[in-house]
């Protein structure tokens, strides 16, 4: 196998998203973590294929040299889908966007979920249409003012989190646009995660929507905003890491370790494999003011996978069974002859 | 009363009954036993779209229709020589499909107060109501003798009531001359395992229908039908359209050596297709039952980009909601088999009832200029060879082929001899082979110049890494809206189908072959239209007919065939969509339109009537 880099997924093809959009990191993390996983999986490049809807995200396979196919507005779930099922040798990467992938594609986005199957969804989350200019999107905040709601939203947003736990999901990451190191690393686990991934990634549309996560974002209060999960690690953030999550019998709470009489030992360690959704749910449904927004690998569990079901009940029956050809179905059941 | 056996060339059997008695099942069964028996076939179903309509109503009336044959037949029938009914309400619905020397069996129970009011009539004589009362009547306590049959079995008295349609099946082998040995090999094969405690008692009170029809007095004549003597040899078997399409497709994944991937969700009357191949998986066959329609078509679409024979199945309104994604399959040049068994429309329509009326949908609906093959099967059996070609059309010309079958196909049956697939053609995909050069990029949509084909590199193929979707693209597959690049894309698509009329097979014309008319049909309606063109031979009327198989493109000798007539007379189950699209094509002819739009096949009579208007 080649040592592959990060150009050898790197297309002829010019990169025509707006200058200072979020996808422009997105697509350089997803180009860095593909050499680690390559590397770690021993794959080699054909067996990538990259799939998407329409939106602006959904441009990406083009941007990648690898298969790629740009379908239609929210059945990207749906291709990558039949893709998997038919050559589950093949590694699906799919990117959409939260109008695609949540309003349109919604019904196949929740029942990829359902089935588990091995596929990787990069959801690019901007809470805004952008391709259409401007229009409200299932993640638009509450009373959000957009071109289709210029008095406001009188919508509840969708949160994907609770969406994708809500569906059942077996792995849910969040990152920022921005956070290169992180998004990376949720990509390699994402890939090694033998299921339907999903990755949400909170991304900035300068044109339509700037500043959406501005909060998440800028380096003079993330540390306080967000909080970055990692397997079997104290849940704690704040520029000195000095403040935590505890569990106090009824839910989360954020406090400072060493007052009110906590310590980091009452900080909760974060179990990503942990059967139990509840905790994930939780913490996937964080937001400010009160609570830190949670960054990183949410939940990453095992089970059992659509494509895996598939072709293992393929192989059964064909063991089991007296027709191994057309010629032996046709003639199988009531028959006669006429001589 | 003097009893006769007499030898007939064929005879028309109604089954009929409420939804919940059972006579789907009784109607096929004596349907298989005849085949197995040698007759000549054809089955129609005719039954409600709700699964248990209000008990004893008209509108829950079930009815299978079954003409066997000593020749081979070509249609269901128009008129039956003998009706069934169980209840009032099927008396009230099918009376009329009854011959003038019919036979009616009735269930002398279900005939009380209650049930003559519920069927809505409204004297106490409901064969005098329905001007039936001149045939032969067979009134028969079939739900008292059912249950003095089997009061010692052991069975709860629900049960024991549902063994009736036994009961009366026993009575029409006796009419009908039929050994009951396939009945019980089918109870046997269907209760062994898990409720080996019915097949007795079934036995039984399919014996003491046939004892009891043998001994009761009402029964004037009974009837023999000779087995097909001109039948070719072989091995045959009875098959229902919808099995027919899951085999062929199973055929096509095997001489392709492509697996089959199905992405379907259930819809009437196209289920059956989904349910065969899931039953199939011993073949390789993958299917998955969508979320909704549009995941089943995309499914499919992401399956043939990977490099299986995909396939998505559906009716009507389902081809409805798969009309974006079959644009997509256009554009991103993949093969793809659609199969629409087509109803009665629009919307929801008629859902259990048959029609042609999606030819238009499947000629031009979707957006932008998007031509595809529409190809349609012309009989039950025909099912098999029809979706062998969609596929292989699919796969050898990368596009995707929209195959029209019908209710009426479908669900209907018919006795098929069964080719060896050494016979069939083989199915040679556009694969890309070896490596490209150092440097080289491979281009997705460079054509083949003689057929306009692109080739098909799968995913998972070293160094041929590209990308397909939805937006124009150039040759090389990098996308563009460079005005001329996009009108010789849409050119080249379009000239890709029809190229696909050099491999298709010459139309054949019944009767003279040059004159005065020729009628044309296409699909479901072979057998009614070839029936009343035989009957108007016979009698001396030159007429000529041709039907269609393939649609788009046209066969290649269509033009040729047209030139060699004055007249035209296009019959089809809708308002006239396949003579349009003709009048289309040959503005210098006029082709006249016998259409009939009731959710129901035609009748033979009627297409006479209609031709002979035309001489």
């Amino acid at each position: 196998m080649a040592n592959l880099t990060f150009k050898d997924f790197k297309s002829d093809q010019e990169v025509r998203w707006c200058p200072g959009c979020g996808d422009h990191a997105v697509l350089a993390s997803l180009q860095r973590a593909l050499p680690k996983v390559s590397q770690a999986l021993n794959y080699d490049k054909e067996r990538y294929v990259v799939v998407s809807g329409i939106g602006c995200s959904s441009r990406l396979p083009y941007y990648m040299d690898t298969y790629g196919f740009h379908s239609i507005h929210g059945r990207a779930t749906a291709i990558s889908t039949g893709i998997k099922v038919a050559n589950p040798w093949l590694t699906v990467w799919q990117t959409c966007g939260d109008g695609d992938a949540l309003a349109i594609g919604g019904n196949h986005f929740i029942h990829a979920i359902r089935r588990n199957i091995d596929i990787n969804i990069i959801l690019f989350n901007n809470q805004i249409y952008g391709l259409t200019k401007g229009q409200y999107s299932p993640t638009s905040k509450f009373g959000a003012i957009t071109k289709t709601s210029p008095y406001g939203t009188v919508e509840h947003p969708f949160n994907p989190g609770s969406l994708v736990l809500g569906a059942k999901g077996t792995f849910f990451a969040r990152s920022l646009d921005v956070e290169l190191k992180l998004n990376e690393e949720i990509m390699t686990a994402a890939a090694l995660h033998d299921g339907c991934s999903v990755m949400e990634m909170l991304t900035n549309c300068v044109i339509f929507n700037d500043g959406a996560h501005k909060n998440l974002s800028d380096p003079a209060v993330k540390a306080d905003h967000t909080i970055v999960l990692r397997h079997g690690e104290k849940m704690v953030f704040g520029k000195d890491n000095e403040k935590g999550l505890i569990y106090d019998g009824k839910k989360l709470r954020v406090i400072r370790i060493g007052e009110g009489g906590f310590t980091i030992d009452d900080v909760l360690v974060h179990d990503a494999h942990a059967d139990n959704i509840g905790i994930h749910m939780a913490l996937a449904d964080m937001k400010g003011p009160d609570y830190p927004v949670a960054l990183g690998v949410i939940r990453d569990v095992k089970d059992i996978t659509y494509d895996d079901g598939v072709r293992d009940q393929v192989r059964q029956v064909a063991a089991k069974s007296t027709i191994h050809c057309v010629d032996d179905l046709l003639r199988s059941g009531s028959t006669w002859e006429v001589k | 009363m003097q009893h006769k056996v007499i030898d007939t060339k064929d005879v028309v059997i109604r089954f009929a009954g409420d939804s919940g008695d059972g006579m789907q099942l009784t109607g096929s069964l004596f349907a298989d036993m005849s085949a197995i028996y040698g007759n000549g076939l054809a089955t129609f179903p005719d039954y409600p779209a709700e699964i248990r309509a209000p008990h004893g109503t008209v509108s829950g009336v079930s009815g299978f229709q079954v003409h066997i044959g000593s020749e081979e037949v070509a249609t269901p029938g128009d008129f039956c020589d003998m009706l069934i009914a169980m209840n009032p309400a099927a008396l009230k619905a099918n009376a009329k499909w009854c011959k003038r020397h019919a036979m009616i069996l009735v269930d002398e129970d279900a005939f009380d107060d209650a049930g003559m009011k519920k069927a809505g009539f409204t004297t106490d004589n409901p064969f005098t109501e329905l001007s039936v009362e001149d045939r032969t009547l067979i009134i028969a306590p079939i739900t008292t003798m059912t249950k003095e049959s089997l009061k010692d079995s052991g069975m709860d008295q629900k049960s024991i009531l549902k063994c009736k349609n036994m009961f009366t099946l026993g009575i029409a082998c006796y009419i009908f001359n039929r050994p009951l040995q396939p009945v019980y090999d089918y109870l046997e094969k269907k209760f062994s395992k898990k409720h080996p405690e019915v097949i007795a008692p079934n036995k039984k009170v399919l014996d003491d229908g046939f004892n009891y029809a043998a001994n009761v007095q009402a029964i004037p004549n009974t009837y023999t039908i000779e087995p097909v003597k001109s039948a070719k040899k072989g091995t045959y078997r009875n098959v229902t359209g919808n099995q027919a399409i899951a085999w062929g497709l199973l055929a096509a994944s095997e001489k392709s050596g492509l697996p089959l991937f199905c992405g379907s969700y259930p819809i009437t009357p196209a289920t059956a297709i989904l349910e065969e191949l899931a039953l199939h998986k011993s073949l390789g066959a993958k299917t998955l039952q969508a979320e909704d329609e549009i995941a089943g078509i995309c499914t499919a679409i992401g399956a043939a980009f990977a490099g299986n024979l995909a396939v998505t199945t559906t009716s009507g309104p389902g081809l409805s909601l798969k009309s974006e994604a079959l644009g997509l399959a256009v554009m991103a040049e993949l093969p793809l088999v659609v199969v629409d068994v087509q109803r009665g429309g629009p919307s929801t329509g008629l859902p259990t009832k048959t029609e042609q009326t999606d030819l238009n949908q499947a000629l031009y609906g979707r957006n932008g200029e998007c031509p595809i093959p529409v190809i349609c099967a012309h009989s039950p059996a025909n099912c098999f060879f029809a979706a062998f070609m969609a596929a292989k059309i699919a796969l050898e010309h990368m596009t995707p082929v929209l195959l029209l079958s019908e209710g009426f196909l479908g669900n209907g049956s018919e006795p098929w001899l069964i080719p060896w697939m050494k016979d069939y053609p083989e199915i040679h995909p556009p694969f890309v082979s070896g490596v490209l050069p150092e440097g080289e990029r491979f281009k997705p949509f460079e054509r083949d110049p003689e057929t306009m084909v692109p080739r098909w590199a799968l995913p998972g193929q070293k160094g041929f890494e590209h990308r397909v979707g939805g937006l124009e693209k150039n040759h090389a597959g990098v996308l563009s809206t460079d005005p001329q690049n996009h009108e010789t894309m849409v050119r080249e698509r379009a000239k890709k189908v029809e190229l696909i009329s050099k491999d298709l097979p010459d139309l054949v014309v019944r009767g003279p072959q040059e004159g005065e008319l020729l009628v044309l049909g296409w699909g479901g309606t072979y057998g009614h239209i070839a029936s009343a063109i035989h009957d108007l031979q016979e009698e001396g009327v030159p007429v000529a007919y041709t039907h269609f198989d393939y649609i788009n493109p046209l066969p290649p000798n269509t033009a040729e065939i047209f030139s060699h007539y004055k007249k035209f007379l296009v019959c089809e189950l809708n308002s006239g969509q396949f003579a349009s699209y003709l009048q289309g094509l040959y503005p210098q002819y006029t082709f006249r339109k016998y259409g009939k739009v009731q959710g129901q096949p035609f009748l033979v009579s009627e297409l006479i009537e209609a031709i002979k208007k035309e001489m």
